[in-house]
């Protein structure tokens, strides 16, 4: 590390720090209110009544009912329980699933999976900015369909999915409509009813609540079986004694990103397209993902001739976090399934860089890494063997 | 994915050493990565059968860059026939080692430079080495 250097957290999709007001919050049922929530003597009431509390809170922040909400361990549990738990409970009706080709792991993984069971899979394709079109979906609906999983957001390149049609488009036919919204949560304004949305999924550390907190919004028409057996405890429906000041702290961070959603949005917008701008003026770059319909916090770019995990170590040395979707930087050493999915090419892909702005961003943190990457670009084009002789300095 | 990489690994890749291209190479080896797509160029000069001068180029990760760097600096100033026998696993041993995932990048190396010296000896009008087997030189 070099001395003195600034530290700049451009990686808020992979994970946020917490506010520390959230923190202050969540102490007191760390230490003197530890009771557990399905006890009967006083300080478990108080328990009880924070996680109720947390409950009501998650079910305002995405218009939803407060019965309509399941506390689980994150992202990744309440997209498995969502999937696993319809197709196991619905399987008389039907064994096929609708889904794209973009998703997180935590879902795509958890189909490939229900197909080694028998279930069969449609993974709908997006066109060039990731967008999946709700004409697919519909002509992809079997009378055997049972469940539609489609994010609301995509987790590397920003993309918001036609969520609302879609919805639409799974209730006239009947079928549940599930939403992995990880990383819209928070972040865009979600509403499950005008939405027809059947169930959504969402993660505490992404809007700077803790890690390993998470919820899973099950709408009261959906039929699905439990994922975890166990306790009493959300409604017989997920055992395992509740994770109180992960509630607590998910549930505040929730109620306070929802609450600043407009402005925040609007700043990070701001920031986000003056570094979209900035880095674009780069020669041989481009922007991946949806040029407006997209998440105010992501910028992802690709520069040619170069490759992502040597710009993400040169930022690293210059104290900037980012991301990228190149095979060097994945154990499978495949490119991103979701640039992919996009049509871009293997070898451009390796050169993409993924920016995730969040609260902490400022404008001076914009200006150095507008200044520190066309400087890393510079260096390695000067490396590659793929590099016009124009490009090279 | 974790970036653990040695300090040596992060002084060649900050600082590579025979880093560009020799004009009229007396010898050109490129080398794709079939793992991951990148690529690796080496450039040889060849001074009384000894790599007086050598560079490379290289489109990849890290450890690939590091690896282009570390063997061409073991390289230089050896003759073709000791230049032939530097293996990945020497590369990645002055490295002070690679993450386990990242072994696959030092090949590349390994192999781009067999490739230039036996463009270099076509190129002479001698037959290239054989690349399975190795030239063992010194043994037989
Ligand atoms: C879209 C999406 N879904 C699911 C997950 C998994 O969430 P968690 O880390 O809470 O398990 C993530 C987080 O990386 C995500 O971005
Ligand atoms: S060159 Fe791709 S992983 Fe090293």
């Amino acid at each position: 590390m070099e001395d003195n250097k600034r530290i700049v957290y451009m990686d808020n999709a992979a994970t946020t720090p917490l506010r520390p007001e959230v923190v202050d919050a969540m102490i007191p049922f760390m230490t003197e209110n530890f009771g557990n929530p399905s006890s009967l003597y006083d300080i478990a009431k108080i328990s009880r009544e924070a996680v109720a509390k947390a409950r009501s809170r998650v079910a305002a922040a995405i218009g939803a009912q407060d019965k309509e909400i399941y506390f689980t361990s994150g992202g990744t549990e309440s997209d498995n329980w969502a999937i696993k738990g319809v197709c196991f409970a619905n399987c008389d009706k039907g064994m096929h699933i609708i889904t794209s080709s973009i998703e997180h792991h935590a879902v795509s993984y958890t189909c490939e999976w229900l197909e080694k069971q028998g279930f069969e899979v449609t993974y709908l394709p997006v066109d060039k900015y990731g967008m999946i079109s709700p004409e697919d979906v519909k002509s992809s609906i079997r009378d055997d369909t049972i469940l539609i999983t489609v994010m609301f957001a995509n987790n590397e390149i920003g993309t918001i999915e036609p969520i609302a049609e879609i919805g639409k488009i799974a209730r006239e036919k009947g079928i549940i409509f599930h939403t992995d919204a990880v990383q819209a949560v928070g972040h865009v304004p979600i509403d499950v009813e005008e939405m027809n949305i059947d169930m959504l999924s969402l993660s505490g550390h992404k809007f700077n609540g803790p890690k390993g907190t998470g919820a899973l919004y099950i709408g009261k028409r959906v039929k699905l079986d439990p994922l975890m057996h166990g306790g009493d405890q959300e409604r017989k429906r997920r055992a395992g004694t509740e994770n109180v000041p992960g509630i607590v702290g998910l549930a505040l961070a929730l109620e306070l990103s929802v609450a600043e959603l407009k402005e925040s949005s609007e700043r990070l917008t701001g920031l986000r397209n003056r570094l979209t701008e900035g880095l674009l003026k780069i020669p041989k770059s481009h922007l991946n993902g949806h040029p407006e319909n997209r998440l105010p916090n992501n910028v992802n770019v690709t520069f040619e001739y170069i490759e992502g995990e040597s710009i993400l170590l040169m930022l690293n040395r210059k104290g900037i976090a980012a991301s990228t979707g190149s095979a060097c930087n994945s154990s499978s050493l495949e490119p991103s399934h979701v640039l992919t999915a996009c049509g871009i090419p293997a070898e451009i892909v390796h050169g993409s860089l993924r920016l995730t702005i969040g609260e902490m961003t400022t404008d001076e943190d914009v200006d150095y890494v507008l200044k520190v990457v066309p400087e890393i670009v510079q260096k390695l084009r000067n490396m590659s063997p793929l590099t016009p002789d124009e490009l090279r300095t | 994915m974790k970036l653990d990489y040695s300090n040596k690994v992060m002084d060649h890749f900050e600082n590579p050493r025979n880093q560009g291209t020799i004009e009229n190479a007396d010898g050109i080896g490129e080398e794709g990565n079939p793992q991951c797509g990148d690529i690796m160029k080496i450039y040889i000069r060849v001074l009384d059968n000894r790599i007086s001068d050598v560079k490379f180029q290289t489109f990849g990760c890290g450890a690939a860059i590091a690896s282009s760097s570390m063997a061409t600096e073991l390289i230089k100033g050896k003759t073709l026939e000791e230049a032939w026998e530097l293996s990945n696993k020497a590369v990645v041993s002055a490295l002070e080692g690679l993450p386990p995932q990242k072994v696959h990048c030092s090949v590349l190396a390994e192999d781009a430079i067999h490739k230039a010296i036996n463009d270099y000896r076509v190129k002479q009008g001698l037959i290239p080495w054989e690349e399975k087997a190795g030239k063992e030189p010194h043994h037989h």
